[in-house]
Order: structure tokens, then sequence, then C-alpha cells
């Protein structure tokens, strides 16, 4: 079954001020495919899935999601936000509103769903990562691991086609982070395509279909976990690999 | 291993509650903290025995006969007299029989109930704003009190539309002219600030620099400055025929002077918003609008009560400068009140009864501040 690229990045070039960020990037996604994206920090992993939902600017090369291509335009970074969702390190859950509202804000006021609608689907959504009864509270009076899987929900609500996870669980005690991943590898059984930046080996070996090694702004190195865990080819992922799984 | 067994809970020993110990740890925890001490009792010993003799005890209470809610309570025989008051105490008769002037200016005596009404009606507000949340259209209810209450203030004040007679703005003063330009001055400044506020923040650097020049101007000119402005130079842009109230031009100069310092406190508030927010509000597809309305300005905003309150305090007190361009409003009418010839001189009196009630408005706000900031604080509800 031959699959349709739902994002095209070709020759994306970023610089903040004189630091050129990210050095012709060529990456194509397919629907329903999980890409995992690692490297050591300040590589511009982030930066990268970032241009994806034109939170970040750049100066060079076009990207295209679902066929729309990202400029300056107003309207189609719209349309594109509307289709793309991210979850963040620090969730960025909206602290003067309750689980439910926050869930249902995007839905109402972006989708012009019905009050009813939305909170019907945000209720079923909270259910899915195991917080329904949580959805009178705040925030902050909530655990780190249950925010994240709130700000996963927030994010499904939309129904997007693609989702952007940067670094989901870099902010977590450990204890939480899997129930965090948990949730995440649901989503990728259900086929939803998924960009996530990670350092969570682990979830990469288990649920990617793609692993994209990054460093100094350059991808050095994709392919499928397999190979990428066992021959990787350049020294550099090498190096990565023994830093990160040694331990 | 040993295992700890589960202790009972006792209550702290004795020498370290109790009042001893706060006198202790509060006043003298140090030589230099009792030396304080000492230093703030004596000069309380000083000055408030002379202080509560003329407030209070060598005081003139000779009100007459008054009648408060429909029961006469005589005070005296016969009320005092400027001469027969005395001068080396409070004379308070004079604040009772200037009480009108105090409150009203030289508001038509007979037209009294029409300010009254409108205290009413504000009260009323206040009162109701509790219950009007449990209602069922909250928000339409609430809007069309908003809508309405100016008008009917406007005409109930001022009169008009051949229903009741006009009353000249110049009447108009006291605590009630106070109290219109501090609550105009502070509403509508709000909105204005806030779009400032905005502006400053602006991604377009020409609403940005407009923002900046503006919010920069005003804040380094004092507001007698704009009053004087306001006052003089604003009716020589204007053709000779067309006078403008002078009432009016205190309140626009002084809206537009709260409405940069309002922008500089929204703007303190704006910056305390991780970046997360807007990128998250981003990130969910909420345009600019959205994003500020429903995001960021309620957070901002949140974090903004204490110096938006501080500051409107500031521009209540500051009112009182209106008295320059000839406006008679609460500090004013002390004037006007102590140079009626059966009073004259009576000055203290006036400013004393003046501090007093402005001291227990103006705390009143700021306790009303510290109770908002606590509804409003989600963040560390727990």
């Amino acid at each position: 079954m031959k699959k349709e690229n739902i994002i095209e990045i070709s020759e994306l070039n970023k610089w903040y001020g004189d630091f050129h960020a990210l050095k012709n990037i060529n990456l194509n996604v397919k629907e329903g495919e999980i890409i995992v994206v690692c490297g050591p920090s300040g590589s511009g992993k982030s930066t990268l899935i970032r241009c994806v939902n034109f939170l970040e600017k750049f100066q060079e090369g076009r990207i295209l999601v679902d066929g729309t291509e990202l400029t300056d335009d107003v309207q189609k970074i719209r349309k594109i936000r509307s289709e793309v969702s991210m979850v963040f390190q620090h969730f960025n859950l909206f602290p003067h509103l309750t689980i439910i509202d926050n869930l249902t804000l995007a839905p109402i006021w972006v989708h012009n769903e019905t009050k009813q609608e939305a909170k019907e689907k945000a209720l079923n959504l909270l259910d899915r990562v195991g917080i329904r009864d949580q959805a009178e509270k705040y925030p902050n009076q909530l655990s780190g691991g249950q925010q994240q899987r709130v700000a996963i929900a927030r994010s499904l609500c939309t129904s997007p086609k693609i989702m952007l996870f940067d670094e989901p669980t870099s902010a977590l005690d450990p204890e939480m982070i899997s129930e965090v991943l948990d949730v995440m590898v649901e989503l990728a059984e259900e086929g939803i395509t998924m960009i996530c930046v990670t350092h969570e080996m682990g979830f990469a070996k288990k649920v990617a279909q793609r692993i994209i090694f990054m460093d100094e702004g350059q991808i050095v190195e994709e392919n499928d976990p397999e190979n990428f865990f066992n021959n990787a080819e350049s020294d550099r992922l090498q190096l990565f690999l023994d830093q990160i799984l040694t331990h | 291993m040993p295992i700890n067994e589960l202790q009972d809970t006792r209550i702290p020993p004795k020498s370290q509650i109790g009042a001893l110990l706060w006198l202790k740890e509060n006043l003298f925890s140090t030589w230099t903290n009792s030396v304080l001490t000492a230093i703030s009792l004596y000069l309380l010993y000083i000055c408030l025995p002379p202080l509560l003799n003329w407030l209070l005890i060598s005081a003139n209470f000779s009100f007459g006969t008054v009648n408060i809610f429909g029961f006469n309570i005589q005070f005296s025989e016969e009320m005092a007299t400027n001469s027969n008051c005395g001068r080396s105490a409070a004379c308070w008769p004079f604040i009772y029989e200037k009480f009108d002037m105090f409150i009203y200016g030289f508001y038509p005596r007979e037209e009294l109930w029409r300010p009254n009404a409108v205290f009413a009606i504000t009260a009323l507000l206040f009162i109701s704003a509790k219950l009007i949340k449990s209602l069922k259209h909250k928000n339409k209810i609430l809007l069309s009190f908003i809508i309405l209450y100016p008008i009917i203030s406007y005409f109930l004040l001022l009169g008009g539309f051949g229903i009741i007679p006009v009353v000249e703005t110049y009447k108009l003063g006291g605590l009630m002219l106070t109290l219109i330009i501090a609550s105009f001055g502070i509403i509508i400044s709000f909105p204005l600030g806030v779009l400032l506020a905005l502006g400053r923040q602006s991604e377009l650097s020409t609403v940005r620099f407009f923002s900046v020049i503006y919010i920069e101007f005003i804040r380094a000119v004092p507001l007698i400055t704009i009053l004087f402005m306001a006052s003089n130079v604003l009716p020589l842009f204007f053709d000779a025929g067309i006078s403008m109230d002078k009432l009016v031009r205190a309140l626009i100069a002084i809206t537009l002077f709260q409405a940069a310092y309002m922008a500089e406190v929204v703007r303190g508030g704006l910056q305390a918003i991780p970046k997360g927010q807007y990128e998250a509000a981003d990130a969910i597809g909420l345009s600019y609008f959205q994003k500020n309305i429903l995001i960021v300005l309620p957070q901002a905003l949140k974090i903004s009560i204490p110096n938006i309150v501080g500051s409107s305090i500031s521009l209540f007190k500051d009112t009182t400068l209106v008295l320059i361009i000839g406006l008679m409003d609460f500090l004013a009418v002390v004037t006007g009140a102590a140079a009626d010839k059966e009073w004259l001189g009576r000055h203290l009196e006036g400013y004393v009864f003046v501090a007093m009630v402005l001291w227990v408005m103006l705390y009143t706000m700021s306790r009303y501040s510290k109770k908002l900031e606590l509804r409003f604080n989600t963040e560390n509800k727990n």
C-alpha cells in the first residue's frame, strides 16, 4: 500500500541571528508514519518540529503540510495548526482554566463546535488517558504525569492528522514517564502520524518506524529502529548511542 | 533492624506560643529593635494625647437635634456656632452643617434626590453582583447593566430631555464629583491601557512605535500639566464658537493620563506570562485576539490586580488636582465651605474630615483587591 507524504520538508534552513540552527533539512513523512527524532541537546530537533506548525519562522526552504505550503499567510497557518497539534515539554496547560476547559477551548473557538459536543468529546478523551475524574480541577492540582496526559488529550481534541511531541517526558519525574509513554504507544497503534522528539530509546524501539538522528542542525542519519540501534553508520551516532545506552 | 513506633502528635511547648512570645519576636527581638520600639512608644506618647484631645475629648459635638432615620436624637440644646465653638479643638458641627456641600458641591438642594438615586443604584449594583452570578442569563444582565448604568446616571445627574431640570456641570462638586471623575477615569482608562499594553508588545512595529511614544510621553509629564493643557491649550484647537465643558476636558485629560499608567501595569502582567502559554495558544490554532482574550489577558490581568488597584488608588487621590482648573471636588469644597462667613476659617476640620473619608474608601479598595487576588488564584489552589 502506497501512502502519500503528509509532510514534505525540503532544503530547510533556519538561523537564530548568525547561528545556523537548521542546515538543509530534507524530510518526508508519510501518512500514519511514526518518526522519532533524537540527538544531543542543541542539535535542532525541537526547532525542526516547531517549524512544522510555524512556531518558528524559517528563512529558507519550504514545508508542505497536507498539501498546504507554510507561508506568512495567517489563514494558512491557522489551517495547518488546526490539523497539526503539539505536545510540549512543559505541558503548557492553561493554568486559569479547568482541565475540561483546557480541552474544549480549541474545539469551541477554532472548530466552531457546540459546547455540548466539545465537552462530550473531551470527557471521552480524558477517559482514554485515564483522568476523567479530574475534569473539574485546575492544572496545578495535578501531578506532572497527569498534566502531560491532559496536554495529550488537549491536542487530540481537535482530531489532528499529525501530532508533534517536543520532549514530552523530559520534564517529568522518573516514576511518571511510563504513564505518559503508555498513552503515546496507544496513540501510535491507532495510526495517527507522529513526529516525536524524545530521549526515550525504549519508546523509539517499540513504536518508531523510522528514527532520525540530528546533530549540529543536520540530519546525520536516519534508519529503521533495528538498524538504527545495531548498525550505526556514523561515528557521531555511535558515540551518541554509547552515551545514552550505557546506563 | 529497629522499627520506629508511630508517635502521638502534641502541641508546641508553652514557651513557644502566646502573647509574650509575640512581643519578644516582633518588638524586642534584637537590641536595635527594642530601641526602635521604645522610640515609637515615646512618639505615640507625645502625639496621641493632643490628637485625641483635638479630635474627640475637647471637640465640640453640639449638633443640636439630629434626625436619624426618623429618630430625633438630641446632642445639645442649640447647634454650636463658629464663635462659641472655640479654636483649641475640632468643631464638628461645621461638618454637619456643611455636609451637603461636602458631598454634592453646589448641586441644587431641591434636586438632591437625583445624586442620591445614583448612589443607591451604585450600591445596589455592588450588592446584587453576587446574586447575578447565580442567575441564568448573567452575561446578558451584566452587559445591560454596563450599558444602562452610565446612561441612567448621566440622565439623573445632569437631567434634560424636558423631563427633569438640567443641572449645569459646574454645579457638580464634592465627594460626588470626586467619585465621578475617579470612576470614569479608572473604568475608561482600563480598556485603553490594555490596548496600549498589547500595542507595546505587538509584532507590528508601527503599532509598537506609537504605543511606546504615547506611553512614554504621558508618563514623563505630571498630571497637573496635562490638566492645564486640557483646560487652557485644548480650547485653542477648536473654533471660538465651540466651547468644551470644563468637566469633560478634565475627564479626557485624566483618562488619557491614567491609560498610560494602566498600560505599564498591564504590560508588567503580560511579561510575566511564560512563552509556553503563547506557544500553546498558537499551536491549538487560536487567532491573535482569541489568544489574548482567552489565554493571555485573563492571566496577565490577574497578576496585575494589586498594581491595577494601586494605580487606581493613586488616580483617585490625584483627581484632587482638578481643583487647579476650577472644579470643586471633595478637597476643593473645603475651601468653599470654610469661606462661608458663618464658619470662617474652619479649614482644619474640613481637611481632617476629607482625609478620614478618603482613607476609609481607599483602604476598602485595597482590601477588596486582596480579596480579588485570592478569588482568582487558581495557580496554587489545592
